[in-house]
This record gives C-alpha cells, structure tokens and sequence, in this order.
C-alpha cells in the first residue's frame, strides 16, 4: 500500500505540475464572475441558474480531465518509456495501476474541491448567505466526484487494452451510454423481440449508470438528498471501480510493453 | 550465495506482428546463459539481436513465450527479486517534470529506506554521476548524456547486489563513457554483479570478465573477451620496405600504406614468404603476430547470419 | 501474496461478485431515486428553438433524438393506457423546429394530436398548426395535404375545408388520383363510409409505422362495423314492413332470405340486435371495446 501512494503522489505532483489545476482554478473564477452576471439577467431564479450552471461547469471539466488524463495515466508511461525503470524497483504492475488511478482521483478531488468555492463564492454574493439547504449543492458536488473516479477507472481500463485514441473514444462513449441507461428499459416493449428485450433490460441493469450521480436538479432546487442514496452510490463506485480495476490490473499485468 | 547471479533457460520470446497477430517473428531463440556472481558480463550483438529483448524478459517489461530465468537464485516473477538489482533501460527516459534530486528520491521511496538514508544516497549518487550542479533542473532541460547518468545513478541508488545496464555508453562522449567505465569498475571492486549489454566492442573487451555473443537472436559463444578471439585462426603480419617493384607472389597479397607494406601469413607460411621478401630485395621491418579481435570474430558471426539469412530467404521461395 | 498467481482466480471471481452486487445497488438506487422524482415525463427545454441553438450544427440529429422520445412517451403511454397526451406537442413542436423537414413527424404528430382519446390527444387544433408548419416548409408534398383534409374530415367535421385541402394537395407533384375524387366527394356528400374507408385504407397502405398501421386497421374495422350495423338495419326495416315486427334476432333476417348467414364482424364475431332493435356488436367481440372507448371520449372531450 506504501508504494501505491508514492506512485499517486507522483502522479498528484505531475498533473499539478502540468498546471492543470491553474488553468481550472482560473476557470472556477470565471464562473463567479459568470454567474454573478446570469443571475442579474434571470430574475427569480438566480440561485438555481447558478447551481446548475456551476455543477454543469464542475462537471464538465472534470469529465475532460478525466478521460484525458485517465487515458494518459498508464499510456504516456509506455509511450514514453518512462514506465521501464520504475517496474524494475520492487513494484507490483496492479500497485502502479492503482497507484496511479488514486493519483489521478486525488487530482480531480483538489480540483473540484476549488470549483466549489469558486460556487459557493458565486451564491455568497448573490444571496449574501448559505443556508443548511445548500448542503445538497455539497452532495452533488460528491457525486460528481464519484462519477469522476468511475470514469478514470474506465479510462485505465480502456488504455491498457488499445491505443489512446480508441480508449477516449470508449470511454467517452460508454459515458454517453451510461447516461441513457434508464432509457434503455423505457424502450417500448412492442418494437423489439423478447430476447432482444430481456437481453436490453439485464444489460441496463449492468452498464455503468452514470444517471445514478444526478441530483443537480434536487440540488438546484435546495431539496434534500436522503443519505441512503449517498450511502447506495458510494457503494455503487466503488464496486464498480473495483471491479473495472481489477480487469485492468488483469490486462495489464500480462501486457508487453514495446 | 550459492550459484549464478542469472541463470536462464531455453529463454524465447515470439512477437506476433501483421494483420490479426497471426504471423511470428522470433526476437529470442532458447537463450540459455549464466551469469556468476561478481563477475562483469558483457552482451553483446548487433542493433536488434535480441540483447534488449533479454534484458527486458530478465526486467518482468515482457513476458517470455516459452522458458524460464532466474535472478539471484529468485524466479522473475518473484517482486521481491527487485529489491536486489538495479536496472538501466536503453535510451533512458524520466518524468521529465521532476529534477534530479526528486526523480532518485522518488525511486528510492519504492525500497525500504528511513528519509534520512534516502536523502544521503541520493546525495551521494547524484556526486557520483557528477550531477550535483544540475540537482535542481527539471529533466527536460537535460541533454541525452545527462539522462544516461540519471540513469544509471537511479540503477545503482539501493545497493544493488546486480546491475544490469542496456547500452549504459551509448549516447555519452568520450568524457562520459570514461566515467561510465569506472563505475563499472567501481562495482565490481565492491563485488557486485554486473551484466551490461552493448555495441561497442572496445568497452566490452575492456571492461568484461566475460561476454556473451548473441546474433538474431542466438547465442553464439560465451567467454572471456580473450579465449573466444582465440578460437579463431591467428596469423603473423610482416612489416617490409621495399623499393622498386618486384614478381614476388606473396607481394600480390601485400597491401600497401605509403613506404610501408603489410603482408598478413600462417605460420606455415612465414619462412617462405620471408624467403621471397629477401630475395626481392624487401628491407624486413618486423614480424608480429596478430591476435584477431572481438570486433572480427564479431563481424565473422554477423556475416555467416546474414548468409545464412539469405540462404533460408532462397530456399524459402 | 504472488499477484502473478492469484490474479486468474481472482478475475472471475471478483468479475461476477461485482456485478452481481452492481445488479442488486442498480436495482436499490433506482428504487430510491424513482420515489424522488415527481414527475419523469418533463421537457427540460421547451423552447424548441433554443434547443436548435444549443445543439449547433447537429440540429437533424438532435431532432432524431428528440422524435424517439415522441414515439416513447406515445408508446409508453399508450400502452399503460393513460389519458392525458400534454408533451406530445412540446415534443413535435422541438422536433420540427429542430428538423423542419422530418416529415414523419408530422404525418405522425397530425394523426395523434389530432384524434380524441384514447388514441390521441383530441388537439385537432394543434393538428392543424402542424400540419400548416409542415406545409409551410414541404409545400410539394402531397400527403401532407392528406393529412390536413383528414383531420377537417374526421375530427372537425370540417367537410368544405376538407375538400380543399384535397383539391391543393391533388395538385401537387406525385399526388395520386383519388385525392382530386376525395375533393369532389366530400364537397358533395360530406362524411360518408366509402370516403372514411378509403382515407383510411390508404392510411393503411402508404404508413410504415407499427403504431400508424395499427391505429388504422382498427379504424377500418370499426368502419367496416358501424357501415355493416348501417345496412343490417336497413335489411330489418325491410323485414319490419313485410313481417310486421322488427326482428330481434339475427336468424330470423336468415330465415326470412334477407341475409344469406349470420353476418359477422371484422374479427368474425357475429353481430347482434341491442335492446333498441338495431344490429350492434357482440359482447365477446374485442372491437365492442374499443367502439365503446370511443365513443365515451368523443362525449366526455366536446369538439371544438
């Protein structure tokens, strides 16, 4: 477990110093001053407009920064031959593996750690106050950190198996897919045949449901999460996770490198 | 410790290449060898011979199709058979986002070192690859020479009981490769063992208790730098003068160097042509035998491969 | 300890403990968020021209996308059976402005709007806005016009509007000749079976929709039903002023040579006399039903 960390704090140290984290923290300012001008333009609904114009921010980012360096967590290592004097130490490949996965989460836990104030700032100024509703801002936030560590834990997946290219493209896509899950089992049962349709259902039950993560309305509107969903979806990522990366730890032990 | 520092057997590797992988190309074929302990052995062969491809098997970077190898007495899969050796891989290349100090530092935090221990080590390795001065510079600054001794300083950080370097001289000038001749040295002094693989011949005949030739990816001996020469035919090489012309047969075999003519025979040989000489009125400088060296015995493997090559392309159509 | 050895196991195992746990949280986090949301049928945007600017150039994908969502939310409510059709026109009204030329959506939006429950949103007026749209942006395409006259013809009863959207659409290119015949026959007749049978059947004949075509054959059927009624009634009349009564029972039309056998209807359920004397369908027939359902909306929901 030692060695896991040295390599996620290495990776932690990379991605800050790819500066990263300056360009978004910069992006998170911006937003402020964004939704401070949306919400004179909105009358009535300024809090909302923020929240989900900031959580949509948040999580856009961090889903680009997710696939992108999520991808490049393991194949930059190959590429660059960097990987080779590293696995000659005494370091399992599934350490590096999760080391760098734990890297790559921490990164994105800091960077949206710093969009959130820069969102919290934003409603600040608009309502001049937080309230214990807001709380559910905060939950949404988590949320999108848990998607976000599901889809860095696809992305590796996907990198150890094809070329880099390819591994955005999948786990672009299956992030798409995810979304449409639910739609999945709404499909009007008449149009397909029952195998078809049984063989839909199971798999909607199976694929990642990226839906689960989406409380941003419950969130624009100041509701309340039940902490039995946060409990569920904590659960849900990280067997979820755990089950993509030991695939990957899987493909990636047996993998030659160039 | 008891026997070879490497032992390695029947040692292949087969990639596949072409549409689907359903062609092969043999890299490595039955690689058996040993390395003992304390020695410094040198690997040696052309660019794509299959020393890389070794080396990498050796490092757990590939994974052999067939065959087994075992390091310090430990099978390669065993992790913990890392804790004792330190790898240099060809044409180096780091987290160029790091500087010196915190690459080594980095490493060393993989092997169980108290921060002060790792602090001193790192100290004293980036002296000993004469890097101290450029401690603080992140590494994409560094040129190519730089890189190999950052290399070789993180091969060699945790006290390895075996080094194995690939290509450690390739890139560095003159200057460098000196300082990389004397660490080898310097390790072998300290009774570690060391395996580097290599192009350069004079380094290895220099440097090697022993080497091991390998050619498309064959093994085709294995022993002191000085007993595979001797396996060869030896001959005598006369120095003579020689003014005017003459019929001589020998001189049609003579090459000539400005005043100087050089004559290569058998020992059988020598006294005939020493005969002829005289009688053509040659002035004898000297007689010296002449040991054939790695780098033609080298070159005799690599031709007979390539014909061989050739042979089995023909008969292949 | 040996990763080496221990991952090939592991993998299966881990692999199938994982999504079996993953099946059983999906199921449990659905659960929870289903008693969340109030209301899943919702339209984020209704804006359809906002949503064409946000979908930038992919404006025809997006109205695919948006045209599956129509036959879904028509499908799933339709087969629950639920009443109530709201998003049916926000969802065509942010298709075709996404896609001014899907014209399936029309055809389709035009005949589901406009008819009374349960089959339609009993919107002809809304119909009509589309259908108008859709010509406004495909004025050579005939069936279009079909469409219009279909819904004045049908649902607003509408007979001289009906027989000028038939003439327009019959001057159209590829306009096959019935329409200018339909033209001439409602302006004369005004509703009439052989007019409704026909609209229907090319209704019929010319959709590639599952949901269309059903409608339709149903439609036809219950046509064919109310028409065969029409003229068993006439045969008792008939039998009435010969007999002197009017008949309660199928057999005695056959005994007295008015019909050659006991009539049946589409579905081969025979017909029968009702507690008035006229010939209405047989309890059994599942046509009776679906005549019922009709008839209950078409009072409950006045046409405008």
């Amino acid at each position: 477990m030692r060695r896991v960390g040295v390599v996620a704090l290495n990776t932690f140290r990379e991605a800050v110093r790819d500066r990263v984290l300056y360009n978004l923290v910069f992006f998170a300012l911006l937003m402020i001053a964004a939704s401070i001008l949306v919400g004179q333009i909105s009358i009535g609904i300024e809090q909302s407009v923020i929240v989900s114009l900031g959580l949509s921010a948040i999580s856009v980012i961090g889903i680009l920064i997710a696939v992108f360096l999520g991808v490049a967590l393991v194949s930059k290592e190959m590429d660059k031959r960097t990987l080779y004097a590293l696995l000659a130490k005494p370091v399992r490949r599934w350490e590096f593996l999760l080391g760098k996965f734990g890297g790559l989460v921490l990164t994105l836990a800091v960077n949206t750690a710093a969009m959130t104030l820069g969102l919290l700032l934003a409603m600040v100024s608009v309502k001049h106050s937080l309230e214990t509703s807001d709380t559910a801002v905060l939950v949404a936030v988590y949320f999108i950190l848990l998607k976000l560590a599901l889809i860095v834990a696809l992305a590796l997946l996907f990198s150890c198996f094809t070329t880099p290219l390819l591994a955005i493209l999948f786990t672009v896509g299956l992030y798409i897919v995810g979304l449409y899950v639910q739609e999945l089992r709404n499909l009007p049962a008449q149009v397909m045949t029952p195998a078809t349709a049984a063989f839909t259902k199971g798999l909607s039950y199976l694929l990642p449901n990226f839906e689960n993560f989406n409380v941003m309305a419950m969130a624009a509107h100041g509701q309340t999460v039940p902490g039995t969903l946060i409990l569920q979806n904590t659960l849900y990522t990280v067997a979820y996770c755990t089950i993509v990366l030991v695939a990957a730890s899987a493909a990636f032990s047996r993998k030659n490198l160039k | 410790m008891s026997g070879a520092a490497i032992e390695i057997e029947n040692l292949t590797k087969e990639y596949p290449f072409g549409f689907l992988h359903l062609k092969k190309k043999t890299s490595l074929e039955g690689l058996n060898m040993q390395v003992e302990t304390g020695e410094v052995f040198g690997f040696i062969g052309p660019n794509g011979a299959g020393k890389s491809t070794t080396i990498k098997l050796l490092m757990g970077l590939i994974f052999p199709t067939a065959g087994s190898a075992r390091i310090l007495g430990k099978p390669i899969s065993d992790v913990k058979m890392h804790c004792d050796i330190g790898y240099l891989p060809e044409q180096p290349y780091f987290y160029d986002y790091l500087t010196a100090a915190e690459l080594l530092d980095y490493f060393a935090r993989f092997h169980d070192l108290t921060a002060a221990d790792r602090k001193d080590r790192v100290e004293r390795m980036l002296k000993k690859v004469g890097l101290e001065t450029a401690r603080k510079i992140q590494l994409r600054k560094y040129s190519k020479g730089m890189l190999q001794r950052v290399g070789l300083a993180q091969a060699i950080l945790h006290d390895p009981k075996l080094v194995i370097l690939d290509e450690p001289m390739s890139g560095l000038d003159p200057v460098g490769r000196r300082e990389v001749r004397d660490i080898i040295l310097e390790l072998k002094r300290e009774g570690k063992t060391v395996m580097f693989s290599t192009h350069i011949l004079s380094d290895a005949e220099m440097l090697c208790d022993r080497v091991g030739v390998i050619v498309g990816g064959k093994l085709r001996g294995v022993g002191a730098p000085g007993t595979l020469v001797d396996m060869k035919t030896q001959g005598l090489e006369i120095l003579f003068e020689l003014a005017g012309t003459s019929t001589a047969p020998m001189l049609s075999k003579a090459t000539r160097t400005g005043e100087y003519y050089r004559l290569q025979v058998t020992e059988e040989e020598l006294y005939a042509a020493i005969e002829q000489l005289r009688g053509a009125g040659a002035k004898i400088h000297s007689v010296v035998q002449v040991k054939a060296t790695l780098e033609e015995f080298f070159m005799h493997l690599v031709e007979a491969d390539r014909a061989q090559g050739a042979a089995v392309e023909v008969s292949g159509k | 300890m040996n990763s080496q050895k221990s991952i090939p196991w592991l993998l299966p195992l881990v692999l199938l403990a994982g999504f079996a746990g993953i099946w059983r949280l999906q199921h449990s986090i659905d659960a929870q968020r289903t008693s969340l949301s109030q209301e899943r049928d919702d339209i984020l945007l209704r804006s359809g021209k906002l949503v064409k600017l946000m979908s930038l150039e992919y404006a025809p994908l997006a109205a695919d996308i948006y045209w599956t969502r129509v036959v879904q939310y028509y499908g799933n409510k339709h087969v629950r059976g639920q009443a109530g059709l709201e998003l049916l026109w926000p969802l065509l009204d942010i298709t075709t402005t996404l896609d001014p030329h899907l014209l399936i959506s029309y055809r389709f939006g035009a005949m589901f709007l406009s008819q009374s429950a349960p089959t339609g949103a009993g919107r002809p007026d809304l119909a009509i806005q589309l259908v108008q749209r859709g010509i406004k942006a495909n004025p050579d395409y005939w069936r279009l016009y079909e469409d219009l006259g279909f819904i004045y013809y049908f649902d607003l009863k509408d007979y001289p509007k009906a027989s000028e959207a038939f003439l327009e659409g019959s001057k159209k290119p590829g306009a096959q000749m019935w329409m200018k015949v339909m033209a001439a026959k409602v302006a004369a007749e005004g509703e009439s079976f052989d007019t409704s049978a026909k609209l229907w059947q090319d209704i019929y004949e010319s959709t590639a929709d599952p949901t269309v075509k059903k409608n339709a054959e149903l439609r036809l059927q219950l046509l064919r039903a109310k028409e065969d009624c029409r003229q068993i009634d006439l045969l008792a009349d008939a039998y009435a002023k010969k007999v002197g009564r009017r008949p309660t029972r199928m057999i005695e039309l056959v005994q007295a040579g008015f019909l050659r056998g006991i009539p049946g209807d589409p579905l081969r359920y025979a017909y029968v006399f009702g507690e008035d004397g006229k010939a209405e369908l047989n309890v059994e027939s599942p046509l009776l039903e679906q005549q019922l359902l009709l008839e209950r909306y078409n009072k409950a929901i006045p046409q405008n």
